[in-house]
C-alpha cells in the first residue's frame, strides 16, 4: 500500500545544526521543535506545552536562547542551531552535563536538555554568574522533579570548572546535614 | 489489622505469591556501596539526549493519533458524524461511540465500565472520538471537521452544594460516592469534656494537577494478535493487564515497554483511555500509532488531588495531652467514583497519641475530570488541617509547637489498632530538624525584633507520616552473573525519574562486590521482566530492593559453593570482593570469578529473588518534621519562602543524593501546593477549566523556592521492616510542606489563612478582615 507522506509543498531551508550544515525539507508551517525532532531526528530537545510556557523545547539559536515550540523552522534559514545532542564532544560530556549528571540535577531527564542550554547560554555570557543571576537565568524553565536546588548547585559547579577551578561538590551537597 | 476502605488499589492487601520467599536475610551492618552518594547509572542517558521517551519513538508507517474531547462539562452525545474528517487527506482511522469497534462495555478503568467513548460526557475533556492520520497535523485538523452534536445538560461543578436540593445529578445514583465512611475510637465527647482548651476550625484546599513535564502517550503498535505499547508509565504491569482486560487479549499478549519516563507523581500509576484507543486505532489501521496528549488535555483528563473540604474539633489539656479529635472530611473525585477522599483522615487518625477519635469522610461528584492518586493521597490535605490545629493547640496552652508534638509522638500505630511500629524517628526528626533550623534562637530573635515592618517574619514547623510506607508483596527480580564476573539484573519496575535503577544496581553492587555501573538492568518491560507493582506510593524502594538484594544473594550462595568445592574450604569462610572470591579468614584463599572452573562450565549463573511479606502485628512507616521560615509582605500579600530544613525518617538512607533529590523536589511539590497551585473551574457561568495553561497553572518556579534547603536524615536503623531497612521517601517529602507554610505565615502576621493556595488575594483579604494590610 502506498503511504503518502505530507501534501503541503515542503519548504527547504539550510542551517548549522551543532556545527554541521545541513539542508533540511519539511512542511513549511513546521516549528524549528518539530523540524528538530521530526525530521531531524534529534529528539533530545523535548516538548512540555509547546505553548511556549514550560522552556523545556529550549534550544540556542545563534547562541541565544530560544522556545523552539515559539520559532517556526522557516524563520531559521541560515542560522545556527544548538541542541543538547551538540553539547558533548563524542562521548565526552560538556562540564555542565557531567555535573548535572553527578549532582542528581536530572531525575526524569525530560526537563534536562532545556536546563542545559539555558545554562550554556548563561554560563557563555556570564562566566561567574551569582545565585540570583542563575536564577534570573533559568526561572523560565520549570521542572516538576528537582525542586531547582541540585540545578543551581550543578550550574555552579559547572562554572566553577569551566573557569579553570579545580571545584568538587560540597559534602553538604552530597550527604546532607549531619 | 483492617485497611482503610479507601486505599488506593496500590496499598491494598496483595496476596503473597505462592513462591518461597527469603526471609534469612541478615540486616546489612556497615554497606560499602549502598548509601552513598553515587550518580545515577543512567545518568549520561539523561543528560545527553540519548534516553528515548515514548514520544521520541519513531516506527516505520507509524501514524498519528489524536483524540477529541468533549468541551462542555456535561452533555449527552447524540450524534457524531466523521464523514469529512474520514475523507480529509492523510486520516486513516475514525472512532467514535457509533463504531462497531466501540460497541461493547469496557472496563477500561478500576471500577468503571462503559463503553470507551461513552456518549454521556460527565466531564470536559471526556473522550468523543479519535482519529489516526499521517501526521499529527493531519489529525488534529480531522478532529476539527468532526461534527458532533451534543445536548447539554446542567453541571454541577462545586461540590460544596453536591448535596444540596436540586443540584444537577453528575450520575444516576446521585452525587455522593458510595456511604459515608466512619471511624471511631474511644469517646470524643468524654474526650472533649475533659479538655482544658477546644478549638474547631475549617480548612480548605484547592484541587491541584500532576502537570509531570512530560506529557502523557504512547506508541501502539500490532504483529499479528500481540500488541506492543511503549508507555510513558509508572507501572509497565498496571498497564498490560488493563489493556488486556480492556481488549478481551491474554496478558501474555500485551507487551508493555516503559524505559524512560518524564514524570507522573501519580498520574502514571494507572492506565488511561489513550493507551487503549491507540491500540484501537492501530488495529484498525494495521499501522503503528503514536498518540501524545497535549497540555490541555493532561490539566483536564488524567487525573488531580481533588479539592478537600475539611472540619476539625481538637481538645488538649493544659498539660499537652490531645485529648479528642473530631474531623470532617469531604472532597471530589471528579465525574467518577476516584477516592476524592482518599486517606484524608489519616494524618489526624495517626500522627498523634490521641484516645478519642472520630472521623467522617464523604466522596463527592462532581462535572470535572477524576481525581487519581497524587503524590502521599489525602496526606497535605489532611496535615494541613492537622498541624494548623496543633500550632492553634499549642498557641492556646502556652507551649512550644515543637515541644506539643514532641509531647504527642506515638509509638504504636493507633488507627491499626495500636500495633507497634517497627521504627519510629518522629521525635528525631522533630528535635534535630529543630536544632539544625535553629528554632528556639530565630523564634526568640524574631520575638525580640517585633516584626514591626510591612514585610514580617515568620517561622513554622509541620510533621507527617505517610500510611504506604514499606512496600510489600509481591515482586520477583532476578540477578544473572556471567563468566567474565559481570552481573545483569532483571527487574519489572519503573524508574520514574526516583533513581530506581540506581538503588538497585548499588544493592547488587553491595552483595556482589562490583561497581554499581557494572551491573547492567533490563526493567520495566513485561515482555521481558519480572512482575513488579506500579511505581508509587514511597513503595518502589522497600519494594523492590529486598527482592532484589535476595536475587543477589542467590546467585551469591551459588557462585561460593562452587568456589568453596575448588578451593576445599568451607563455603562459610567465602565472600565476594572486587570480582574475586576471598576469604575472610586466610589472605591467601582467592581467586577471581573468571577462574572458576564451574563458573566456565555453567557460563552463567542465575539468582531469583522474591520480596517476602512484612512484619506481622508491625506497622511500617515513614515520618517527618520539616521547618520553614518565610517573609510575608502585608502590603501586596506575597509570601517569600526563605528557608526549608527537612528531618524525615524513611528508614535506611539508600543513596544520600537520590533521597535528597526526594526531599527538595516534594518540598517544592508542597510549596506550590500551598502558595500557587489551583484548578480553576468556572463554577457558575460555564462549568468549564479557567487556567489551562501552565500560564495560568502556577507551578513553582526556580524564583519560587528557596536556594536555602537542607535536608537532615534521621536513620533509625530498622532492622525489621524489610532486608534492605528502607521505608521510602517519596510521598512523606511533600506531606508537611504547606501546612509548615501555613503556620509560618500565621507566626509572621497572626493571621490564619485555611484555604490553599494561599494566594496573595487570599492573604490580602484575610488580613483585611483582621483590620490590617
Ligand atoms: S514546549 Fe516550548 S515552552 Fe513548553
Ligand atoms: S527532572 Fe523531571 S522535570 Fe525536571
Amino acid at each position: 500500500m502506498p503511504r503518502p507522506r505530507p501534501t503541503a509543498d515542503p519548504a527547504v531551508i539550510t542551517l548549522e545544526v551543532n556545527g554541521e550544515r545541513c539542508a533540511v525539507a519539511f512542511a513549511p508551517h513546521k516549528t524549528l521543535l518539530e523540524v528538530l525532532r521530526e525530521d531531524l531526528d534529534l529528539t533530545g530537545t523535548k516538548h512540555g506545552c509547546e505553548l511556549g510556557e514550560c522552556g523545556t523545547c529550549t534550544v540556542l539559536l545563534d547562541d541565544a536562547p530560544v522556545l523552539s515550540c515559539l520559532v517556526l523552522g522557516l524563520a531559521c534559514d541560515g542560522r545556527r542551531v544548538r541542541t543538547v545532542e551538540g553539547m558533548a564532544e563524542g562521548a565526552r560530556l560538556h562540564p555542565l552535563q557531567e555535573t548535572f549528571a553527578d549532582l542528581g540535577a536530572a531525575q526524569c531527564g525530560y526537563c534536562t536538555p532545556g536546563f542545559l542550554l539555558t545554562a550554556q547560554a548563561l554560563l557563555d555570557a556570564n562566566p561567574r554568574p551569582t545565585r540570583d543571576e542563575i536564577k534570573a537565568a533559568l526561572a523560565g524553565n520549570l521542572c516538576r522533579c528537582t525542586g531547582y536546588l541540585k540545578i543551581y548547585e550543578a550550574v555552579e559547579l559547572a562554572a566553577a570548572r569551566l573557569r579553570g577551578e579545580d571545584a568538587e561538590p560540597a559534602r553538604e551537597t552530597l550527604y546532607g546535614r549531619r | 489489622m483492617k485497611e482503610h476502605p479507601d486505599a488506593q488499589y496500590y496499598i491494598r492487601g496483595i496476596e503473597l505469591p505462592e513462591t518461597e520467599v527469603s526471609t534469612d536475610l541478615e540486616p546489612w551492618g556497615e554497606t560499602r556501596v549502598v548509601g552513598k552518594p553515587l550518580p545515577r547509572v543512567d545518568g549520561y542517558e539523561r543528560v545527553s539526549g540519548t534516553a528515548v521517551y515514548p514520544a521520541d519513538l519513531t516506527l516505520p508507517g507509524m501514524l498519528y493519533g489524536a483524540i477529541l474531547r468533549c468541551p462542555h462539562p456535561h452533555a449527552m452525545v447524540t450524534a457524531v458524524d466523521v464523514r469529512r474528517a474520514a475523507a480529509m487527506p492523510g486520516v486513516r482511522a475514525a472512532l467514535t461511540a457509533f463504531t462497531p469497534l466501540d460497541r461493547a462495555t469496557r472496563p477500561h478503568a478500576d471500577m468503571i465500565r462503559t463503553q470507551l467513548f461513552d456518549p454521556h460526557c460527565r466531564f470536559q475533556g471526556e473522550a468523543v472520538a479519535a482519529v489516526a492520520a499521517e501526521t499529527a497535523y493531519q489529525a488534529r485538523d480531522a478532529l476539527r471537521a468532526i461534527q458532533v452534536q451534543y445536548e447539554e445538560r446542567p453541571f454541577l461543578a462545586d461540590e460544596r452544594k453536591a448535596l444540596e436540593p436540586g443540584a444537577p445529578q453528575v450520575r444516576d445514583s446521585g452525587n455522593q460516592a458510595g456511604e459515608t465512611q466512619v471511624y471511631q475510637r474511644g469517646d470524643v465527647a468524654r474526650g472533649f469534656a475533659e479538655a482544658d482548651v477546644v478549638l474547631d476550625q475549617e480548612y480548605r484546599n484547592e484541587c491541584e494537577i500532576h502537570t509531570p513535564m512530560e506529557l502523557h502517550g504512547c506508541v501502539a503498535r500490532w504483529d499479528g494478535d500481540r500488541l506492543t505499547l511503549w508507555e510513558s508509565t509508572q507501572g509497565v504491569y498496571n498497564v498490560q493487564m488493563q489493556v488486556a482486560a480492556t481488549l478481551g487479549m491474554p496478558f501474555s499478549l500485551v507487551r508493555v515497554v516503559g524505559h524512560y519516563m518524564g514524570g507522573g507523581f501519580g498520574s502514571k500509576l494507572q492506565t488511561s483511555k489513550y493507551s487503549v484507543v491507540a491500540a484501537l486505532l492501530a488495529k484498525t489501521t494495521a499501522r503503528p500509532v503514536k498518540l501524545v496528549l497535549t497540555r490541555e488535555e493532561t490539566l483536564l483528563a488524567v487525573g488531580n488531588r481533588p479539592a478537600s473540604n475539611m472540619r476539625l474539633k481538637a481538645g488538649v489539656k493544659r498539660d499537652g495531652t490531645i485529648t479528642a479529635m473530631q474531623f470532617w472530611g469531604s472532597g471530589a473525585s471528579g465525574s467518577e467514583p476516584a477516592g476524592g477522599v482518599s486517606l484524608l483522615d489519616w494524618p489526624v487518625r495517626d500522627t498523634y497519641t490521641c484516645a478519642n477519635v472520630r472521623t467522617e469522610l464523604t466522596d463527592l461528584l462532581i462535572n470535572a475530570g477524576p481525581a487519581r492518586p497524587f503524590r502521599a493521597p489525602g496526606h497535605p490535605q489532611g496535615a494541613w488541617a492537622l498541624e494548623q490545629m496543633m500550632d492553634a493547640l499549642a498557641e492556646a496552652i502556652g507551649m512550644d509547637p515543637v515541644a506539643l508534638r514532641v509531647r504527642n509522638v506515638p509509638t504504636v500505630s493507633q488507627a491499626r489498632g495500636n500495633v507497634p511500629y517497627t521504627s519510629t524517628g518522629l521525635r528525631q526528626c522533630l528535635e534535630q530538624g529543630a536544632a539544625a533550623f535553629g528554632w528556639d534562637a530565630v523564634r526568640a530573635e524574631i520575638a525580640r525584633q517585633g516584626n514591626r515592618g510591612t514585610v514580617k517574619r515568620g517561622v513554622g514547623v509541620a510533621a507527617g507520616l505517610w500510611v504506604a510506607g514499606g512496600g510489600g508483596p509481591p515482586s520477583t527480580a532476578v540477578v544473572k552473573i556471567f563468566a567474565d564476573g559481570s552481573v545483569n539484573l532483571n527487574m519489572g519496575a519503573s524508574d520514574i525519574g526516583t533513581g530506581t535503577k540506581t538503588v538497585m544496581a548499588m544493592v547488587v553492587a553491595e552483595e556482589l562486590g562490583v561497581a554499581p555501573d557494572a551491573v547492567e538492568i533490563e526493567h520495566a518491560d513485561t515482555g521481558s521482566t519480572q512482575f513488579a507493582t506500579g511505581s508509587g506510593g514511597s513503595k518502589t524502594v522497600p519494594t523492590e530492593s529486598p527482592a532484589v538484594r535476595a536475587a543477589a544473594v542467590d546467585v551469591k550462595r551459588q557462585l561460593l559453593e562452587l568456589a568453596a568445592e575448588e578451593l576445599k574450604v568451607e563455603v562459610s569462610t567465602l565472600t565476594l570482593r572486587d570480582g574475586k572470591v576471598v576469604s575472610t579468614q586466610d589472605p591467601a584463599v582467592t581467586r577471581s570469578l573468571t577462574e572458576l572452573q564451574g563458573l566456565r562450565r555453567r557460563r552463567s549463573l542465575t539468582g531469583v529473588g522474591y520480596r517476602g511479606p512484612n512484619p506481622a502485628n508491625k506497622a511500617v512507616t515513614p515520618f517527618a518534621a520539616q521547618f520553614c521560615e518565610v517573609e510575608v509582605d502585608t502590603a501586596s500579600g506575597e509570601v517569600r519562602v526563605v528557608r526549608f530544613v527537612a528531618a524525615h525518617d524513611s528508614g535506611r538512607v539508600m543513596n544520600q543524593l537520590t533521597y535528597q533529590n526526594q526531599v527538595f523536589g516534594g518540598i517544592t511539590m508542597g510549596i506550590g501546593f500551598g502558595l500557587t497551585e489551583e484548578r480553576v473551574l468556572d463554577v457558575d457561568q460555564t462549568g468549564k477549566m479557567a487556567n489551562l495553561n501552565w500560564h495560568d497553572y502556577k507551578l513553582p518556579t526556580m524564583l519560587d523556592v528557596p536556594a536555602d534547603m537542607t535536608c537532615v536524615p534521621i536513620d533509625p536503623k530498622d532492622t525489621e521492616c524489610n532486608a534492605t531497612g528502607a521505608k521510602g521517601i517519596g510521598e512523606p517529602a511533600t506531606i508537611p510542606t504547606a501546612a509548615a507554610i501555613g503556620n509560618a505565615i500565621y507566626h509572621a502576621t497572626g493571621v490564619r489563612v485555611t484555604h490553599t493556595p494561599v494566594d496573595p488575594l487570599r492573604l490580602v483579604a484575610a488580613l483585611a478582615e483582621r483590620g490590617e494590610g
